[in-house]
């Protein structure tokens, strides 16, 4: 069985990701309760899966749809109304440099 | 169409280009990939005010569920089987995590491993001969929102603006295997693909709206003391036109292989950058690297059940496959004899298209229908302002002329003032020929009338005698006097030759 321990640095990372400011004492909190997490999801790794589909949803659902029918979306000002800056119609956030992030 | 530089083979050295292709495609459903806010790319909503086609979930509330929108899944099986992909029977939906403002989730909801179109191509004219472009997937996902530096009109603002209309848009992400060998085959292969999906019916393809957006991986490989050396893949993202398209291409063809001269550095792990492209001084240049791929925690979405497409879907959407535009050109111009230039009008605009199919449907010959839309209804349609299919004259009527100038009932003319009739009556237009007195006079004792009150005309002495004397250019003024005479009804054919026959007499 793989080691699932997680280490600091995989927290700091993670947590830099999600930018979060993470205390040194987080840091250690956090890796040892992801670790104990991480090692009761090791668990399932005992079980035979063989010929099992994975199950990518807890549901058994499929091809929930839509109709492909416009209705009247949310008033511009009632979207900015919990911004926390904007200006005219638009979200404000700080300057951002070069181009978007892009799709 | 560049004005770009070929490089040709850089500094003497032997070289091929690289060039592998990712297009983004904004499918024009008229409601967002997750919600019944209305979609930007959809034109009923090209003009709308910034953040005015927003809902909960566009926005990203938090408690909001995405709903998947059963258009955008056909569209992009449409897609799929027009280049010859392998359908996913069972397909999932993931999160790409990121950060940035133009998403409001902080996460894109994607397809990572299980794209909904699997590997499939499309065959591409190169050189008088056929290249096959191989698809490696296509997969559906949400558009971001876009970002101003500048209020609109230029105003300064102390921050970035976000308009979140696009946000959710569908987009349909199309990737190719590193197949072209030149920018041309790259824009050709773009043309094509914006050509089809036009005529699928799945995106307006407003290229000056971003609703097609390529981006090149692009590397080259060198010949050098008998062995290949690989520059690092440069990734040029977000071209919005074929232009751009070109120049990225050449520009990094040279820029890699004078860097690689400079610093030797060949590809490798991690070695992929990211570049975009400078329309004005046409050159690439370096941009923010986003993260890596493993930086993004891709999971499946635990919101959206899975995509399974059976037997009898898949068939239902077969069904909307449309003879593809390439294929269409060919059958125009080698089958209908239609001239090329004429056949690429027609199928320039699939509305058109769509119109002169049901025109030869109503059974008129294809070179004179041909000729009619592309002559007289395409002026029409300039003075006003409107597609040459979207000016009230049917199909049925257009084919009726064409038989009306056929069977000579009506001469080539009057065809313009037939049309303007047309497109305010939904009569026949046989019936609207009479009504307006355009019917041609065949009658041959009504017509020698005619012709025998011109030639006793004695202020046209002089011409009689010049064409009896053969100077055939002659006929031309009695031509006009006759024609002037029947007010335009006589037919010409038939005057030019009883005018002949009696003057010869």
């Amino acid at each position: 069985m793989p080691d699932p321990a997680i280490t600091q640095d995989d927290v700091r990372h993670a947590a830099k990701l999600c930018r979060l400011a993470l205390t040194d004492g987080e840091v250690d909190r956090f890796t040892s309760q992801l670790g104990d997490i991480l090692g009761y999801i090791q668990k399932l790794n005992e079980l035979d899966v063989e010929g099992v589909r994975p199950m990518p949803h807890a549901l058994d659902q499929h091809n929930v749809f839509r109709d492909d029918q416009p209705a009247p979306g949310l008033a511009t000002d009632a979207a900015l109304a919990n911004a926390p800056a904007k200006d005219g119609p638009f979200f404000k956030v700080p300057k951002v440099l070069g181009e978007g992030g892009g799709a | 169409m560049t004005t770009a530089h070929d490089p040709g083979q850089p500094y003497g050295l032997k070289t091929t280009l690289m060039v592998g292709m990712e297009i983004h495609v904004e499918l024009d459903t008229r409601t967002k990939m997750w919600t019944d806010a209305p979609n930007v790319a959809h034109p009923d909503y090209f003009d709308a005010g910034p953040n005015t086609l927003l809902s909960p979930v566009v926005i990203g509330m938090p408690g909001t569920l995405p709903v998947m929108n059963h258009a955008a899944v056909e569209m992009s099986i449409l897609v799929g089987l027009a280049l010859n992909c392998a359908i996913a029977r069972r397909c999932k939906w993931d999160r790409k995590s990121y950060w940035y403002p133009d998403l409001p989730k902080n996460y894109q909801i994607s397809q990572y491993d299980q794209p909904i179109c699997g590997a499939g191509y499309l065959d591409i004219p190169v050189d008088g001969s056929t290249k096959r472009i191989r698809i490696t997937r296509a997969h559906l996902e949400e558009d971001a929102g876009k970002l101003l530096h500048d209020l609109p009109g230029g105003g300064h603002s102390d921050g970035s603006l976000v308009d979140l209309n696009r946000a959710g848009t569908p987009l349909l992400e199309i990737v190719t295997e590193p197949d072209f060998g030149s920018a041309d085959e790259a824009v050709v292969f773009g043309q094509m693909l914006r050509d089809l999906c036009r005529h699928l019916g799945v995106t307006q393809g407003v290229m000056q709206q971003g609703h097609m957006r390529f981006e090149p991986n692009i590397n080259v490989l060198i010949e050098k003391d008998a062995r290949t050396c690989k520059t690092p893949i440069v990734e040029i993202k977000n071209l919005n036109s074929f232009k751009a398209v070109h120049g990225a291409i050449l520009h990094e063809h040279t820029r890699q292989v004078e860097k690689w001269l400079e610093d030797g550095v060949e590809m490798g792990a991690r070695s992929k950058s990211t570049r975009g492209w400078d329309d004005a001084k046409l050159v690439t240049t370096p941009q923010r690297e986003k993260e890596d791929e493993d930086e993004y925690r891709y999971f499946p979405d635990p919101d959206l059940c899975e995509v399974e497409v059976d037997d009898a879907m898949l068939e239902a959407i077969r069904a909307r496959l449309v003879e593809l535009p390439h294929a269409r050109l060919r059958r125009y111009v080698d089958e209908l004899k239609l001239k090329e230039a004429d056949a690429k009008a027609i199928i320039d605009e699939p509305a058109v298209t769509a119109y002169f199919e049901r025109v030869l449907a109503e059974g008129a010959g294809a070179l004179p229908a041909a000729k009619l839309l592309r002559n007289n209804l395409s002026k029409l349609a300039n003075e006003k302002g409107a597609g040459p299919d979207a000016l009230g004259v049917s199909a049925a009527q257009l084919a009726s002329i064409v038989g009306l100038l056929d069977a000579g009932t009506v001469g080539s003319n009057v065809v313009d003032t037939l049309l303007v009739a047309c497109t305010t009556s939904d009569a026949d237009p046989a019936q609207l020929a009479e009504q307006g007195g355009l019917v041609q006079v065949q009658d041959d004792s009504q017509l020698e009338a005619w012709v025998d009150e011109v030639l006793a005309n004695p202020k046209l002495q002089k011409a009689v005698e010049d064409l009896r004397g053969g100077k055939q250019q002659a006929i031309g003024a009695l031509m006009g006097q006759v024609m002037r005479l029947s007010k335009g009804s006589a037919n010409p054919g038939q005057v030019t030759k009883l005018i002949l026959a009696k003057v010869r007499q």
